[in-house]
């Protein structure tokens, strides 16, 4: 096992410079610059930005010692926050997209799960439309749309949450952004779960341990419950990429400081530095979570282990 | 920054979560973008402005309405040609770390600025000081050459190029600032952290999330600390209005330092006062290109400026009412009166279609030839509105109108090369002085995107510049403006506006033309 994770992360290697390099030539292929704005800057002025910057010098000069750079773990400076390195911004903002990430994640895993559960168990009945019906809403309503009602709902109308901000992370503040984050996936996940689970409690075992005379909620926790679970694991990687990598809008809505906006913010900047580091990070973040569904999976399905 | 003190920041950084302070009497503004830096230097936006200026005070300051009063100068005194500023700072300044202000810490602030090394955004605010457009551009090497120099701790001496009618005004800006020399050469770039800093305004910053907030607290060390009623501010970075909004009708902002556009008329009936929409010293206007047909012909461009219904852009299109442009200058620069405006501005709207019309077809454009035009603008919605409007008071015209958005960075990286027919394009103040604008129309400048070019402005222009004596330079201005108008060398459409929305516990608020409210002039009640 140990063998299999070492070789899975040495594959990683050749795979991120490729992205790198890739991201690094592209960005440079897009038109207009870091210093580019609504207040055009005189050449000289715009010369000494690129000589600190070191922008000046030839493209394959600033791409090997950005590589560079990054082999010794530095990602370089933030065209717009001066004070503070890439590395640094990252490491301030990814505690709180870890939290609310983190929560978010939990809350998918266990609504979605007992909603998948419910909606198999008491298929075609009542709970099971009802169940479907909100998670329909959950997929096609856009976040961007649901943190304004919630916000307009639960902080001015019922006046019951804080409308937004970090708040010292008082769970007040937290309810609103990890219900935003998780609903879409509290909705895939309880398909994928009711459509798992429905086909597993048709196979031929669980009509054995029913035969045997096992109650149902046993034949479901022992012997259904593990086997239904793997589509579900599946979908955990992409989606712990997804929550731990955070969301620009609910970060935005919210006035929440987590690094969901450092990418879209650093493309339309031309934070070349920034896009780079996000880059490299969410790459390590989601080849670490692939390999932990992978390993996840072989205790969940003897096959795999082979 | 190697893997590990990363590690160690994160960790950090968890921990420092759940301990902000508390301030009583804390103000609460949402300021919009980040701040790049707490480095004046490294500044360029009006929400950097507000944290700078309230943290940091150059010789000259705003007062309640934005004047240029005396700040860490007391006094000065100005040559009789206006070359020479001999400034007598206050007795006993100090910085919040306890070391005494100097006229060295300006020198060492100026010479910084200029210094190419050091790449400062806009270093060229400060070129009227002599010497330092050849320092910055590397021209000249020796940045002891500025003409900048402490005669003693308390006395400070600064020479111009040539007599500069705004220079105090452009004193108050943040390349201006002081900058504590001490802590400069014990940290080097560690010194805006926020346990080296030391600041000499009314505030000091106390801790910074980026993407969050910045919060100051009052700064017993500085001079005017006994009348400064307000403990500190936090200034929330939160670029989206509506969600900022909803946040200030919860009681959790006491000032938004803009509003969401859609949500002014639900203001103006509900909370009535509290939304302040004032004119400021800002143009919107569009650019036509003017190397190339059609818009080499002052016909056509005449035309289309002509039929932009500017009346109805404010109140209907944008819904927060900007004031029609019918100038190049807005009204309210210093000293400069009234500006000219275009000789048709009064024309009721369908004569000036009407005119425009048998303009073109003067100019070879009918039915039978129509004109097809591509006009850009920077992907925003309030951009977006203001071009969907205007195109279709092209069309009775027979105009075609293609709208092309690109994102900002782009928009401007064309527009500097020249690639445009017609491109929206806007200006705020930098200082209080209308040749700001005036200069956007100069042959050969990188930002007259249009390449407007008249021998006659150009020449009228120097002539201002050199002229040393204000009401005859204020004139040779107002010339300019007016053969630019007669040229119609652009499209003016609209002043901005300051759009700000106070809660009535903020007292001492007053709207200015530079929306400029240093927290020191503010108070809180509950």
């Amino acid at each position: 096992m140990l063998g299999y994770a070492f070789r899975r992360l040495l594959t990683t290697i050749p795979v991120l410079w490729i992205a790198i390099t890739a991201c690094f030539f592209i960005l440079r292929l897009a038109p207009g610059g870091p210093f580019d704005g609504e207040r055009p800057l005189p050449a000289a002025v715009k010369a000494n930005l690129a000589a600190y910057y070191g922008l000046d010098d030839p493209l394959l000069v600033q791409y090997f010692s950005y590589l560079g750079g990054v082999l010794r773990g530095d990602l370089g400076p933030s065209f717009t926050t001066a004070d503070f390195s890439v590395a640094e911004q990252i490491a301030i903002g990814l505690p709180y997209t870890l939290i609310i990430g983190s929560l978010a994640f939990v809350l998918a895993v266990v609504l979605g799960v007992l909603a998948g559960v419910l909606g198999a168990l008491y298929r075609d009945r009542v709970a099971d439309w009802a169940i479907a019906a909100l998670i329909l809403l959950g997929l096609v309503l856009p976040n961007f749309l649901i943190a304004p009602i919630l916000q307009l709902v639960f902080g001015l109308t019922l006046d019951w949450l804080p409308v937004g901000g970090w708040g010292g992370g008082a769970l007040t503040h937290l309810v609103m952004p990890v219900t935003v984050l998780a609903l879409p996936h509290i909705a895939r996940i309880s398909r994928l779960m009711r459509g798992a689970l429905i086909e597993v409690m048709n196979g031929q075992f669980i009509r054995t341990a029913t035969a045997k005379g096992l109650s149902r909620a046993t034949v479901i926790r022992r012997h259904a419950l593990k086997p239904a679970l793997t589509p579900v694991v599946s979908y955990l990687g992409p989606a712990a990429g997804y929550l731990l990598t955070g969301s620009i809008v609910v970060e935005t809505i919210f006035g929440l400081p987590g690094i969901g906006r450092y990418f879209i913010n650093a493309a339309l900047n031309r934070d070349y530095g920034m896009v780079l580091g996000t880059v490299v990070f969410y790459m390590v973040l989601i080849v670490i979570l692939n390999l932990l569904v992978d390993l996840l999976y072989a205790w969940l399905d003897p096959k795999v282990r082979t | 920054m190697s893997v590990r003190p990363l590690a160690l920041v994160t960790a950090l950084a968890l921990c420092a979560i759940g301990t902000t302070p508390l301030h009583a009497r804390t103000l609460n503004m949402q300021n919009g973008g980040d701040l790049t830096s707490m480095d004046p230097h490294q500044l360029s936006g009006d929400w950097e402005n507000r944290i700078a200026g309230d943290i940091f005070e150059g010789l000259i300051t705003e007062d309640i309405q934005a004047e240029p009063i005396p700040g860490q100068a007391e006094s000065w005194e100005i040559s009789e040609d206006g070359i020479t500023y001999t400034f007598t700072l206050r007795e006993g300044l100090t910085w919040s770390d306890g070391e005494p202000v100097t006229a060295d810490d300006f020198v060492f602030a100026l010479r910084r600025l200029m210094d190419p090394a050091n790449a400062a955004d806009y270093a060229y605010l400060q070129y009227p000081i002599k010497n330092a457009e050849g320092i910055n551009a590397g021209e000249i090497e020796d940045v002891t050459q500025l003409g900048v120099r402490a005669i003693d701790e308390r006395t400070l001496e600064i020479e111009l190029e040539r007599a500069t009618p705004y220079f105090l005004g452009a004193l108050t800006h943040y390349t201006a600032y002081p900058l504590p020399q001490h802590v400069l050469e014990e940290h080097g770039d560690d010194w805006v952290k926020m346990e080296n800093i030391a600041v000499n305004g009314a505030y000091k910053p106390i801790e910074w999330i980026p993407g969050s907030h910045v919060l100051t607290e009052k700064n017993p060390s500085f001079h005017d600390a006994e009348n400064v009623s307000i403990e500190g501010v936090k200034f929330f970075t939160l670029e989206d209005q509506a969600a900022a909004f909803k946040r200030y009708r919860a009681g959790e902002f006491d000032i938004l330092t803009d509003l969401p556009k859609d949500q002014f008329a639900w203001m103006q009936e509900n909370i009535p006062g509290q939304a302040r929409v004032e004119p400021f010293a800002g143009l919107y206007y569009y650019v036509v290109n003017q190397t190339e047909p059609p818009f080499d012909d002052a016909r056509v461009r005449q035309a289309f400026s002509m039929a932009v219904n500017r009346e109805v852009i404010g109140p209907q299109v944008l819904g927060t009412g900007e004031i029609p442009a019918y100038s190049w200058v807005p009204p309210g620069m210093a000293g400069y009166g009234e500006p000219e405006t275009v000789d048709w501005m009064e024309l009721p709207y369908p004569e000036k279609v009407a005119e425009a019309k048998a303009l073109l077809e003067a100019a070879g454009h009918g039915p039978d030839n129509p004109l097809s035009v591509q006009l850009r603008y920077n992907t925003n919605d309030n951009h977006k509105r203001v071009a969907v409007a205007i195109a279709s008071m092209w069309k009775p015209l027979g105009v075609e109108v293609e709208l092309y958005n690109t994102e900002t960075k782009v928009h401007y990286d064309e527009l500097s090369r020249g690639i445009l027919q017609i491109a929206r394009a806007g200006w705020l103040a930098d200082y209080n002085d209308a040749d700001n604008f005036l200069n956007l129309l100069k042959g050969g400048v990188d930002y007259n995107y249009g390449r407007y070019q008249s021998d006659e402005y150009d020449r009228l222009m120097n002539e201002a510049t050199a002229e040393p004596d204000a009401d005859k330079r204020i004139e040779l201005l107002h010339q300019a403006e007016e053969v630019a108008l007669d040229d119609s060398a652009a499209i003016p459409i609209y002043y901005y506006l300051s759009e700000n929305v106070v809660s009535p516990k903020v007292q001492g608020f007053e709207s200015n033309a530079f929306d400029i409210h240093r927290t020191r002039w503010l108070s809180l009640t509950d």
